[in-house]
């Protein structure tokens, strides 16, 4: 199952974000923060771009022989004793875990952050099936005491500020908090300490996994990935099979571009790397470790138009510069991953119904495909989306009539000068004082906010003769 | 120069209808540089609205004839970055495959956008204003981006005696306008707008040059209808004569 379609229009939705001044506090903020501290970790580092490059050959290539990657990843995880699951859908994924929690007789799931997990809805499922899944990661966890889900690839929370952090947690505790980000991130330690013990299950993404060694990587900065792979009985990590990579050297070059891309950390203070579970002699780590391999539409893209998305790290840069998402945040994208990859994503994930207006939420400026770490071309990609989107008729009538004209028009230059007089002809109800200042029907779209110039009294192509005469 | 320079203006469609003044400037100062300048006839739209939205069959029915359109000039040049950038970055893609591409390729070649042309092509940087101002430059988006050119205008900007050049922070931030972005979510478009002249208006600049149409009618219109005293202004605006030349008796 792809997620359910979004009804509501996207403007409508953007309209209500723009509308919420705490987000847009909360998101000028942080992007600006995230801003400023890659474009210093990348200064610092005069290697960053001929990483970059690097990064994204390394994933090009990995594509290019993914089943072979993924063939040695599985026999190196099976090799160390993990269990490696294969789920062709988010549907087949949820499936394979709540077995795996039946099985083991799991009550309560820990969990570290985790975007592919977000993207089956995890932990709906586990919930209905009587195992109650705790987010452990702090911007997880409050939006998981809110009811929300994640506004940001990697930092879920980011649209909240943090005094509504404090009137979230007074609620849940039924006392004063105070909005101080130690407070409150105090009291949330607290909290879960308790459930990590207590946790049958650990539940992770995986920003890597090693085809060489069979290795899981996970990136966090927190802690609550080393607890939750080490201290419940059951480790099951869910990874996109474009996650591979195939060795420990190429690791290390997408460790490097990583955390400077996403928070403009040099490393992120946690880098931790799994191979299966306890070994006989080891004194820490679970019983049972499985590794979900996800397709969910992605296998389908290495031939496709969106084969670029899938160098995607996770990093959350291009949404960080992004003008559309800094005004409006994620949730008003609707899916799972907001922002400019999340487009492509939720295009690859839901098909490309589920795009039909998000391929325009984007102004093409290409601040995104400037701040990728592997360079992805995301506005190239949306345009092609929206080329499929034309094609396969699923942008609406009138649009493609007024594209369709205009095309026709604009191949016709006696026609295309009639603009000139017809537009003075046109315009002349609504001119003042040289500007215009209010259109009717969609043409109000850009005069309700902003002014619009007349047609000139004479164009350039009709002051031409005239210029020409000026020659000495 | 042995022989002196012939461009073809590629006015582009906003700029002949709205921003005529921009192309008489144009012409006036190339024509002051020694620089014969060509309009050639039956030129409309470089076809970028219909390529961004996707309808590239449509967009590759217009390139091609721009191509014909501009087969015989020798250079190109573009008041508006984006329009340079299609012609440069798109035409080729569009028109592979086709009798045309050769030439598409060739057309890439020779287009210049306004202010590269005066600066990588001619070499000429040092000018004189008619209009002395504080001002803060846009960089906008297909220029830098697209053409990478951050440097050209900025290098005019501040050789021009009576121009104050300031920080904008932001600069490098999207407009808003985006095309049809702007009026398929026009309360984003504006969202994004209101930010850029905010950073303008603290700038303490009465000015912002940008190098495109696109960027201009969209902060032009955000301005006039906030009552703001900043004007935004195409970098040819500003450019009167070469420094040190005087006009002919």
């Amino acid at each position: 199952m792809s997620e359910p379609l979004i009804t509501t229009p996207l403007r409508e939705r953007a309209q209500q974000a723009l509308g919420d001044r705490f987000l847009h506090e909360a998101l000028d903020i942080a992007t600006t923060k995230f801003i400023g501290l890659r474009r210093e970790a990348f200064g610092e580092f005069p290697d960053g771009e001929r990483l970059r490059d690097r990064a994204r050959d390394i994933k090009e290539a990995t594509l290019q022989r993914l089943d072979e990657h993924l063939e040695r990843l599985i026999d190196n995880v099976e090799r160390r004793g993990g269990h490696v699951h294969f789920a062709a859908t988010a549907d087949e994924a949820r499936d394979i875990i709540l077995d795996i929690a039946r099985r083991t007789g799991a009550r309560m799931a820990v969990k570290s952050k985790s975007m592919a997990t977000e993207e089956i809805h995890l932990n709906e499922a586990l919930a209905a099936a009587g195992v109650m899944p705790v987010e452990t990661d702090l911007g997880e966890y409050i939006i998981q005491l809110a009811h929300e889900r994640p506004s940001h690839i990697i930092a879920p929370a980011i649209h909240k500020t943090k005094g509504q952090v404090a009137e979230l947690f007074a609620r849940e505790l039924k006392r004063e908090v105070a909005a101080d980000p130690e407070v409150l991130t105090r009291i949330a330690r607290a909290e879960l300490r308790e459930k990590f013990l207590e946790a049958d299950l650990g539940i992770t993404g995986a920003n890597f996994a090693v085809a060489d060694t069979g290795t899981v990587v996970l990136v966090t900065n927190e802690g609550n990935g080393r607890m939750v792979t080490s201290l419940p009985r059951v480790h099951v990590a869910v990874m996109g099979v474009e996650k591979v990579v195939p060795s420990m050297t190429d690791l290390m070059v997408f460790l490097s571009v990583l955390a400077k891309s996403a928070t403009g950390q040099k490393l992120s203070v946690y880098t931790t790397l799994i191979q299966g579970p306890r070994r006989p002699q080891e004194l820490e780590g679970p019983d049972e470790f499985h590794l979900v391999l996800l397709d969910n539409g992605r296998i389908a893209q290495i031939a496709g138009t969106l084969r670029e998305a899938l160098y995607c790290l996770r990093c959350g840069a291009c949404l960080n510069v992004c003008p559309v998402y800094r005004q409006i945040g994620g949730h008003a994208y609707g899916y799972t991953y907001p922002g400019p990859i999340g487009i492509l994503l939720t295009a690859m994930l839901n098909g490309p119904r589920s795009v039909k207006e998000l391929s325009h939420a984007s102004s093409l400026c290409g601040a995104c495909a400037d701040a990728c770490p592997v360079r992805i071309d995301i506005p190239r990609m949306l345009i092609e989306l929206r080329k499929e989107v034309d094609e396969t008729k699923l942008a609406p009538w009138p649009e493609r009539v007024v594209f369709k004209a205009f095309a026709w028009l604009i191949r016709q230059p006696p026609l295309y000068r009639l603009g000139g007089p017809l537009g003075r002809l046109l315009q002349r109800p609504f001119v003042r004082a040289g500007r215009i200042g209010t259109l009717p029907l969609f043409f109000g779209h850009w005069t309700r906010t902003r002014d619009l110039p007349p047609v000139a009294a004479r164009t350039f192509q009709e002051r031409w003769a005239a210029l020409e005469r000026e020659q000495p | 120069m042995t022989s002196s320079p012939r461009v073809a203006l590629m006015i582009t469609c906003l700029a002949d209808l709205f921003y005529p003044e921009v192309g008489e400037r144009i012409v006036r100062l190339l024509r002051r540089l020694g620089v014969t300048v060509t309009l050639p006839r039956g030129q409309t739209c470089c076809g970028l609205p219909l390529f961004n939205s996707g309808y590239h069959a449509e967009a590759a029915a217009v390139a091609r004839r721009t191509v014909a359109v501009f087969a015989e000039a020798e250079t190109v040049v573009v008041p508006s970055g984006s329009c340079a950038w299609m012609v440069k970055h798109e035409y080729p893609g569009l028109l592979a495959g086709d009798a045309e591409a050769a030439a598409a390729r060739g057309l890439a070649e020779r287009t210049y956008e306004f202010s590269q042309y005066l600066v990588r092509r001619l070499g000429r940087t040092a000018f004189e204003t008619d209009t002395p101002a504080r001002v803060a430059y846009h960089d906008s988006c297909h220029l830098l981006r697209g053409l990478h050119e951050s440097e050209s205008p900025r290098t005019l900007l501040r050789h021009l005696r009576g121009i104050e050049l300031v920080d904008l922070p932001g600069s490098d931030e999207c407009c808003g306008f985006g095309g049809s972005f702007s009026v398929r979510l026009p309360e984003v478009s504006t969202a994004i707008l209101d930010r850029k002249l905010a950073n303008v208006e603290a700038s303490g600049a009465g000015c912002v040059v940008a190098c495109d149409a696109g960027c201009l009618m969209q902060m032009k219109g955000g301005l006039a209808r906030r009552g703001s005293a900043v004007r935004a202004v195409h970098l040819a605006e500003l450019l009167d004569r070469e420094r040190g030349a005087r006009e002919a008796p």
